[in-house]
This record gives C-alpha cells, structure tokens and sequence, in this order.
C-alpha cells in the first residue's frame, strides 16, 4: 500500500513539473510568480492577500473537540495580528470549522467556539475588535476528504479570510 | 390539501358488532420479534375498461406500501384459490384461510364520468370471517392516484395494527451533489416513499437541517445565504421565505416548531457562546432558555409543548437535557457511556430518538424521556438526525459513508430494530425531516 501512495506523490509532481495544472504546481505558482489577482502589488507584496494566506499562514489547529489555542497556533495568530494591524481591510472573517465525526448542530457550535477564540486573541493582540467579524461551518466544508485522522486534523481549523480593500 | 379528494365512508352491507367476532384480527405492536401478518390484495377490480391501468397501478402501491412496514407479507398471487372478479360478491373465507390469509383486502377502481378515479375497498379478518371496519371510498384527480393508494394503505395499516399509518406523508430533506469539500445542498421535498421529488431551493447556497411545521405547510431551516447560518421560514404554497432572526454578529440555527406551530425553538451563537432561544412567531419576541456558557442545540418540543429536550455539553460531552419550555433547571437524562446528541421526542410522548456517539460509531437509539430502556437501533461510521413518522413507529436518519468518494443518503427504520432500509433518492440526500400523516 505505501508503495502505490509515493508512487502517486511522485506523479503529482511530474505532472505538475510538466506543467500540468497539479496541485503542487498550482501552489508553486503562488509562492513564486502570482498572478495578481489577489489584490494589490501582486502575491510576493507583503501587504497582499495572498502574502497572508501563503507566507503568513491563514489556518490554525485544534485537537479533537477542542477550541483551545495550541502554542502553534498562538504563534501563528501573533504574526496575524501584526500583519493586520499593518494592513488594515475592510472584510476580516474568521471562519470555524470541525472533522466530520460529529453531529451538524454540534459541530456548527463547535466551529463557532474555534472562531471566536482565535478572534478573543487577536483582539488580545490589539487587532480592532469591530474588523473582526466570525462564522461556522461546522463539518460542511473540509478542506481535506479521507475520513482518517490526517485528514481529520487538517479539518478542525479557523481560517482567518482577508478580503476587500486596504482600510484608509 | 383535501380539496381534490373526497372521502366518502360506505357501508357496504351489514357490519357485525365487534363483540360477536371470534378472534378479531389484531396486530399488537411491541419492541420484540414481529410476525408480519400474511394478508392477500387481489388486483382491484376495474369496474370499467378506462380503469383497468389503474387498478392495476393502485393495488401494487398498496402492496408496496405495506410491505415496507415489516409488519406485513403478501401471500402470493400463484397460491389463490379463489380470485376476486366482482367487488360485490361474497368472500369465499375458506378459500383464503386454506392458503394461511390472515388479512383479505379487495378493492374496485372506476374512472367516473369526471374523469376521476373511485377507488373503493375492503378487508376481511379471515381467520374470523368477517369483515374489518367498513367499506371505504375515496375520489381524486387520476394526478393524484399515489396519494389515494397510500390512504388505502394507511386505512389498512390503522385496523389492523390499531394504529395510525404514516405512507401519506412527506419529507422535506437536503439534496446533496457535488465533492465533499465543495458539496452543493439544496432544500427538497418528496412524498415518504422517495417519489414526487422536488426541490425547493437551488443550490446556491448552503442549507442545513429543514424542519415541518405541525400542519405540513411551512418548513423552518437554516441557510447561509448572507454568508452566515440564519434560519428561514418557508411557505410551501407560495415558495415565499422569510427570515427569522437576523442579528449582526450572530449565528442562528437548529429550528424546530412547537407543537401547535405558533412558536420555534432554536440555538443563537453570539461571541462564539450557543445557547438556546424561544421565538413566538408573529409577535418577533425572542427569549433565551439557556444561560451557560457551554453549547445548548438541538432542542425540540414535547408533544404536549410543555417541555424542551435539547443536547448541552456543560458535563464536558454532549448530553441530553430537558427543561420547562420557559427555561429553567434542567435535568439531565443520558448517562451512559459516550456522546449523545439531536434528541427527538416522539410523536407519541414516550421516547426520545437521539444520535450516539461510542468508540468511533454512531447509533441512532432511543429512550423513554426519563432516561431509562436506552436502546441503540443502528450502527456505521455516521448515522444521525432521527426524525419520526407521524405514528411514532418509524425513525429516518441520514447515513453517511465513509472515505474521500463518501456520501450521504437517508435510511428508515423500525422503532422495535427491525426493517432497516435505504430510501431511495435522486441525489445524495441528509437531514430528513417526517411531515404529519396527511401532509
């Protein structure tokens, strides 16, 4: 079995080599030429959108049917705070989400629980309260599909989404 | 909904009081093994030749219908004695109880001068010989000739179990398409047995969890249509929705109607804390039920609408509760071993259908409201949200598959454990939700 998986890793990353449109290709491509679609001055400008999400990190982790901030994602968030501080948007939401192993009104208040910690500590952080604005999706929109715990762990995250124009 | 039908009771003939039968025929319904009752349906007599394809059509439905219980089996047609050529003519009892027919149905279809369907019909307590209850007649548009084989399914469930039915009925339901990560949810509706599917909303935006209301004619659900869960109520006559609460900086979901319609439960989050609301419709006044500072959903009405049962996690997991319907001290009533949530009172009063989880698996189980005779009906790698037929004898639930290609559709099955099956639907299909008998 773990034959056949690197054999598939290793054609991910021929095809996208190739040019392929992979998906190490599609996110080579954002760290390195960007396309300026994410706002102004282009991916590699760090006041961009896309600075935030790839160089930054937009996404921090919790443990099973936690919402408890890891020291990881403190730190993440740290870094988050300065980079919103500086650049100031007009739409900052905080998205909560849950693994699937959960019932969807729970997992819907679960997510909102993660959400609203990571906006409590960037608060903390002297980001402007009224910028921040939070939501759930609880298990409905995984960023990962497999139903095991790699993917499980990628899915109890709160995405912090950057968008609209420089405030001022 | 009546409007197009008449129903008509017929006597046709001389009923013999009850007390005279021998061993009335009755199925008792109880959470052991259940016998179904062997019974004969003879294809309905075509009284004229413009109904000879839907008495055909009729009768199979009827036959379908029953079978789907588990409380029934038809004896096959190869083993009649006797066949059943004229709606009028005596039944011939030795002749069914020679082949084990506990329970005779005989019908007639005519296309009336209208052009509607008559379908009338019959049933025997064979072993009595007897007839059991009256002739019935019922009168439809021929667009409507599913409808009238379910009430002539419903009428035979309901005397010979003593119970109500539940074929003519509905589920409002979320369609699921699309890949797991980007899945596609829109609002449908769909008569019990998966036919007469129709969607409600397009698909655009997320939509969660759709509720009936008491008399079949609103649906209460949550959809993310500002790009925040908020609940909608639904007309079905008109498609007109309306938003119910709509408070920046919160997020509301989870409905339910009380049990006369006239006011909603639900759960509102603000500042990341759920707890659960009181709406009384019309009048925009919300309460709130819940004061702590765990996760209160789920909740749902008594049949009496006098008390709220509802999932919290104040313990440390999710348990389930019941509270006065204008807040209060709750009591907590599960506590056994691992999570339980989406507690349903059932239709009847006495149990509540809830969704374990325990060591990796999900159930679907019930109780009785005060905790005890938990039993767990089903088990896979997600089972929940039950929801019950309108006699309390059924529970619906989604089941999800697992892995990357997983997906979700509904599942029925009896109270007692019996008789699990999938419903067949068009799309993937999740949080179905049983309207009244009727509806």
């Amino acid at each position: 079995m773990k034959i056949i998986v690197s054999a598939l890793v290793v054609g991910l990353v021929l095809s996208g080599c190739t040019g392929g449109g992979g998906l190490l290709d599609k996110e080579d491509r954002v760290g390195l030429s960007g396309d300026g679609s994410f706002g102004q001055g282009g991916n590699m400008e760090p006041g961009s959108i896309g600075y935030f999400q790839n160089s930054i990190g937009d996404s921090v982790f919790f443990p099973v049917d936690q919402s408890s901030l890891t020291q990881q994602a403190q730190a993440m968030l740290d870094v988050q705070a300065e980079w919103l501080i500086e650049n100031a948007r007009s739409e900052v939401l905080i998205e909560g989400h849950a693994d699937e192993q959960g019932t969807r009104a729970y997992n819907l208040a679960l997510g909102a629980r993660r959400a609203s910690a990571v906006r409590n500590y960037l608060v903390s952080r002297s980001v402007p309260a009224d910028q921040l604005q939070i939501v759930s999706f609880g298990k409905e929109r995984p960023l990962e599909v497999c139903s095991q715990e790699s993917c499980y762990s990628q899915n109890r995250r709160a995405v912090t989404r950057v968008s609209g124009a420089l405030a001022g | 909904m009546q409007k197009w039908m008449v129903l008509i009771l017929v006597v046709f003939g001389l009923v013999l009081p009850l007390e005279a039968r021998a061993a009335p025929l009755k199925l008792t319904l109880t959470e052991g093994v259940i016998q179904p009752i062997p019974y004969a349906a003879p294809v309905f007599v075509a009284e004229n030749s413009a109904a000879e394809d839907w008495s055909a059509k009729i009768t199979a439905l009827v036959i379908r219908d029953l079978n789907s219980s588990g409380l029934f089996r038809e004896v096959s047609k190869s083993k009649y004695i006797s066949q059943i050529t004229s709606f009028a003519s005596p039944v011939q009892y030795s002749d069914w109880k020679a082949i084990n027919v506990q329970a005779l149905v005989t019908g007639a279809v005519t296309i009336s001068s209208k052009d509607q369907l008559v379908v009338k019909f019959r049933s025997y307590d064979v072993f009595a010989g007897q007839e059991l209850g009256d002739g019935l007649q019922f009168v439809g548009t021929k667009d409507r000739w599913r409808r009238i084989a379910h009430k002539v399914a419903d009428s035979l469930y309901s005397r010979i179990t003593g119970e109500s039915g539940y074929f003519d009925s509905r589920i409002v339901y979320v369609a699921e398409k699309g890949p797991k990560n980007a899945r596609e949810k829109a609002l449908s509706i769909m008569d019990a047995d998966g036919e007469n599917y129709r969607p409600l909303t397009d698909g655009k935006s997320l939509v969660l969890a759709p509720r009936f209301s008491p008399n079949g004619k609103q649906i209460l659900y949550t959809s993310y249509e500002t790009g925040f869960p908020r609940i909608y109520l639904l007309s079905l006559a008109n498609n007109r929705r309306q938003v119910l609460e709509n408070q920046r900086g919160t997020m509301s979901f989870a409905p339910r109607f009380s049990p006369d319609g006239g006011a909603v439960v639900y759960s509102v989050t603000k500042g990341g804390n759920t707890d659960i609301y009181r709406l009384v419709l019309g009048s925009g006044q919300s309460q709130r039920l819940t004061t702590v500072p765990s996760i209160e959903t789920a909740p749902s009405f008594s049949p009496d609408g006098r008390q709220i049962v509802f999932e919290s996690d104040r313990s440390g997991t999710q348990q389930l509760y019941i509270m006065p319907v204008s807040g209060g001290d709750p009591r907590r009533i599960s506590f056994g071993k691992g999570r339980y949530g989406t507690p349903v009172w059932s239709p009847r009063g006495d149990m509540i259908a809830f969704t374990k989880q325990s060591k990796g698996r999900f159930h679907i189980g019930v109780m009785r409201f005060d905790g005890s005779e938990e039993r767990l009906l089903t088990a896979s790698f997600l089972d929940e949200g039950p929801t019950w037929s309108p006699n309390g004898r059924v529970i619906m639930f989604t089941r999800e598959t697992r892995g990357a290609q997983g997906s979700s559709g509904l599942y029925s099955i009896d109270v007692s454990g019996r008789n699990l099956k999938p419903l067949r639907t068009p799309h993937g299909a999740s949080d179905p939700s049983w309207s009244p008998l009727g509806k």
